[in-house]
């Protein structure tokens, strides 16, 4: 009679009251030892190295959209001095060149930009121009995908996507830097 | 009627049943375990990295190396200077330690996946342009040509 009682006792139920004290312990420590990452940026591809000399290309100088960028963060674009808030849109007119006008590409897939900065350059300032080069073609070939397929560029397929890139291809080619300004 | 409300009464207002707190906070937890990294390294240089809006993600973490640009920290200052430094892991490097660096990472990474290894640069945007040249060119020498420039959506200011 006796035993059979401190059976039954045994099995009671395990005070669960504590659990949250310990997840609420275990959150904390991973919200203090954990960093919520960051892991967006501009994605790039750089040019394979080669020790020869650049093949000595003539483009035709209406196809080149050449940017500079000095130790001022300055910009000189086609030899004239421009804001940084007209790149975006001055780029979509040479690359698309909608009235065909002599002085700008003849075609985007012959268009080439052509970025060079300094040594002393900000860094900000060159992530700036790079990210606006690289928005101009993001939005040109939004507007194409948009005409052509009435959807955005990000909702194409696959083949769609191909299609408009080949279009509309990036061409972004970096110059060595110059070395006129202060290292900081 | 009366005997029910009196009940009631003597009773006060049941306890509230906690019984579903943990799973709500282990909810929470595995949330957090699962959006978060673990600091696994100390940042020894300060990096604020620019604003810009043609954002990529970064798939695949395990592809992914990053390298750190930027003044020492404050701690720093005395032994390595105020000039922007290299950091590689956990330590600070020179540029002569990349390829070693990036031949490491590349080790760790399936065979087949090599060619997607990213490099994170994570560069402070006070940086001159000088150092991440630098960078760039042993990268390229490395033939580590895949970089994503590491920066923040563009804050809407008001």
């Amino acid at each position: 009679m006796l035993k059979k009682k401190k059976a039954h006792r045994m099995s009671s139920e395990i005070n669960a009251g504590s659990m949250a004290d310990i997840a609420f312990l275990l959150l904390i420590f991973f919200l203090v030892t954990t960093q919520i990452s960051e892991d967006k940026g501009l994605l790039v591809k750089l040019p394979p190295w080669s020790t020869e000399p650049p093949p000595d290309f003539k483009a035709n100088s209406r196809n080149l959209y050449s940017v500079l960028v000095n130790a001022q963060n300055q910009l000189l674009v086609r030899g004239n001095p421009m804001d940084i808030e007209m790149l975006k849109e001055n780029t979509k007119l040479f690359i698309s060149n909608p009235r065909q006008e002599s002085d700008k590409s003849t075609s985007p897939q012959e268009a080439i930009v052509s970025l060079k900065n300094d040594r002393g350059t900000k860094y900000s300032t060159y992530l700036r121009v790079y990210n606006e080069l690289q928005a101009a073609y993001a939005e040109l070939r939004n507007e194409l995908a948009l005409k052509k397929h009435a959807k955005e560029f990000e909702f194409l397929s696959d083949s769609q996507k191909k299609e408009i890139r080949e279009a509309i291809p990036l061409i972004i080619s970096e110059a060595e830097p110059t070395a006129f300004g202060e290292e900081k | 009627m009366s005997k029910f409300k009196e009940s009631a009464l003597t009773k006060g207002a049941p306890g509230l049943n906690t019984a579903s707190l943990p799973d709500i906070v282990f909810m929470l937890l595995f949330f957090f375990m699962v959006v978060t990294k673990l600091r696994d390294t100390e940042l020894k240089v300060s990096v604020k990295t620019p604003e810009a809006s043609q954002l990529t993600k970064l798939e695949n973490k395990s592809l992914v190396n990053f390298i750190y640009i930027g003044r020492p920290t404050v701690k720093y200052e005395a032994v390595y200077g105020t000039k922007p430094r290299i950091q590689l892991g956990d330590k600070f490097a020179d540029m002569n330690e990349i390829p070693l660096f990036l031949e490491k990472h590349r080790a760790s990474v399936p065979e087949n996946q090599v060619s997607q290894v990213t490099s994170s640069l994570r560069i402070d945007g006070d940086v001159t342009m000088g150092i991440v040249g630098d960078i760039k060119t042993a990268l390229r020498k490395a033939n580590q040509l895949k970089i994503n420039y590491s920066a923040k959506p563009i804050q809407k200011k008001d």
